[in-house]
């Protein structure tokens, strides 16, 4: 088995859940990483959208930006934003492939602040961005996310992106559309989904090294468990070629993990 | 019917209206803004200016702005330097993915109240210490927003309507911090969000070509700045590029925003650096994080903005300060480079 960190294994997994044929919008970075990885692997034909317009490009490197111009290099199309967003509303996008500062066992999200008081946060992060809206308008929202017990969290500060909201029915009662919601939580310990009644966060797979002791611990609401939780299937040879020779040579998300 | 949604844990409520100031100045009533154009000039006149001209003209205290292009990329540098230089104060500003040109903004303490779709970040690059500094001080009025909620108000008002349905913002604190409200459709019964349409007093948006007369041609991504041309009271527009009516009039098809939108056209080659111009430049990474390293230190960073921004007279100055033609040279190779690697 060869050898990965954190991050090279969270892309992999990510970029398993993203089939042939599939649209997904994505940010930059890890989701952007594992998105190049699933089109080179096995979805030559993953249609990857960004937010600021991009639709379907081939990226020759990572962008830095969602609207930097290697987000429409050899592309099918420039467009808008607004065209972005609406081609979510509409439903033509399966997955939105997201981050952020914590998440609930629903799978809502924070990147707006960090505190008690709206006016005057410990530290103001970014804020939605488009994420509060494709988490919205996407039919499965996926999170990369490290784990542990500050971000994995029984009460965000702040409710910026939607997941399952308060669980049960919850999510389709409040106005978004019926059938959307978190898919998938991947982190350096596990593979959580979501229970299709409660809608709490549920853990599916359990990464190469790490107990379910040690994923609980490092998770500040409780768990559920699949009835059959097998170990994450951990990067292969190729995957791991094609990601650190032909996505990122440079490092710059893969060499990030501590 | 929409539903009063409480968490248990008692801190997310999610109302039928969100609880934050909407900006008044960007007024969404549909017959003022109709008024408002109706005396807007028509004129097929040139409108070639100077970037200290137009700011002087085009930009009082107060207004609130709405800069084009995407934080980082095809944005109107020269404008947002000659707004601080000029100590622009008061503005209102339109916060849809804004990085650089909010850093700017902020740092020269032109900003009163922001819409906050995504701010104080530079995406991939990490958190503008500066800009943080300034919103948890609570230095700014805020009301929250999204990247789409936002572009759908600036949509709303080139529509020269009052407010659009979204589905977007339900459940979240974005909506309770924001200054949206919520509708019934009276088709269906669904419940949406409504979005109060966004009428800037000054849009600023660089382009890559355009006529004296202000018809113009963008490449790559367009973001938001079609509908944002049409739904601003004024636009100041940068370009790359001046080129000859004839050449608009021979494909008209490539017109992306039409003369009428437009205030002033001024030249300003490399208009979008340290941002990345599609298919001419690339961002300068190496400047971009110089700046946020010196943003750490308050003083530090105030000696820098200082030399860069207040000493420079112009935009030309700025560029020679940081390269010159070695390093916009650099930044087209790299462009060129990034556009040949995909196969």
């Amino acid at each position: 088995m060869s050898s990965y960190n954190a991050m090279e294994l969270m892309i992999c997994i990510a970029a398993r859940n993203l089939q042939d044929g599939a649209t997904v919008v994505v940010g930059t970075g890890a989701p952007c990483a594992a998105a190049m990885l699933a089109q080179k692997r096995h979805a030559p034909n993953l249609c990857i959208l960004f937010e600021a317009g991009g639709v379907a490009p081939r990226l020759p490197t990572m962008p830095v930006s969602v609207g930097d111009s290697r987000t429409v290099s050899n592309a099918l199309m420039a467009s808008s934003m607004s065209d972005i967003m609406e081609t979510c509303q509409r439903g033509m996008v399966d997955f939105a492939f997201l981050g952020g500062a914590q998440i609930d066992m629903y799978g809502n999200l924070n990147s707006t602040l960090l505190g008690t008081d709206y006016t005057k946060p410990d530290i103001r992060l970014p804020g939605s961005g488009g994420a509060g809206d494709l988490a919205s308008l996407c039919w499965k929202t996926m999170v990369m996310m490290p784990q542990d017990t500050r971000r994995f969290t029984p009460r965000l500060d702040f409710l910026t992106t939607p997941g399952y909201l308060t669980g049960g029915r919850s999510r389709e009662i409040s106005g978004l559309p019926k059938g959307t919601g978190p898919h998938r939580v991947i982190t350096n310990m596990a593979v959580m989904g979501f229970d299709n009644t409660s809608r709490r966060m549920t853990v599916l797979s359990v990464n190469p090294g790490y107990s379910r002791h040690t994923v609980q611990s490092h998770c500040g609401f409780e768990l559920l468990w699949a009835d059959t939780v097998d170990q994450t299937e951990p990067p292969g040879v190729e995957e791991l070629k094609l990601l650190r020779s032909a996505i990122d040579p440079g490092g710059y998300v893969i060499g990030r993990a501590g | 019917m929409l539903t009063l949604i409480k968490h248990k844990n008692d801190t997310h409520v999610s109302l039928p209206e969100g609880s934050n100031p909407l900006f008044m100045d960007p007024d969404p009533d549909p017959d003022a803004a109709r008024l408002f154009f109706k005396t807007k000039s028509r004129a097929l006149v040139s409108k070639v200016t100077t970037v200290k001209a137009a700011v002087s003209e085009l930009v009082q205290n107060g207004d609130y702005i709405a800069v084009g292009g995407f934080g980082t990329n095809r944005i109107p540098t020269a404008v947002l330097h000659e707004m601080v230089r000029q100590k622009k104060t008061g503005l209102g500003f339109a916060g849809h993915t804004s990085t650089h040109d909010f850093q700017i903004l902020v740092a020269g303490k032109c900003l009163s109240r922001v819409d906050a779709a995504y701010i104080v970040g530079l995406e991939a690059r990490g958190l503008s210490p500066s800009a943080r500094r300034a919103v948890e001080k609570g230095t700014l009025i805020m009301t929250e927003w999204t990247n789409a909620t936002l572009a759908w108000r600036i949509k709303a008002a080139a529509m020269g309507l009052s407010f659009l349905p979204s589905r977007s913002l339900f459940g979240t604190d974005t909506f309770t911090y924001s200054a949206a409200k919520t509708v019934e459709c009276p088709f269906t019964g669904k419940g949406y969000t409504a979005l109060p349409a966004l009428f800037p007093d000054v849009a600023v948006i660089h382009v890559h070509e355009c006529d004296i007369y202000g018809n113009a041609r963008v490449k790559g991504v367009t973001v938001a700045d079609q509908d944002l041309a049409k739904a601003a009271k004024r636009v100041i527009m940068t370009t790359e590029a001046i080129i000859p009516n004839a050449a608009i009039r021979k494909n008209p098809e490539n017109t992306f925003i039409p003369y009428w939108c437009v205030d002033a056209v001024i030249h300003v080659p490399f208009g979008s650096y340290p941002g990345n111009m599609p298919g001419l430049y690339f961002s300068d990474e190496p400047y971009l994080k110089t700046w946020l390293d010196k943003e750490k230190d308050e003083t530090e960073f105030q000696v820098f903005f200082t030399r860069q921004i207040l000493e420079t007279e112009n935009f030309m100055e700025y560029l020679a300060l940081n390269g010159g033609m070695k390093t916009l040279s650099d930044l087209e190779d790299l462009e060129l480079l990034a556009g040949k690697e995909g196969g």
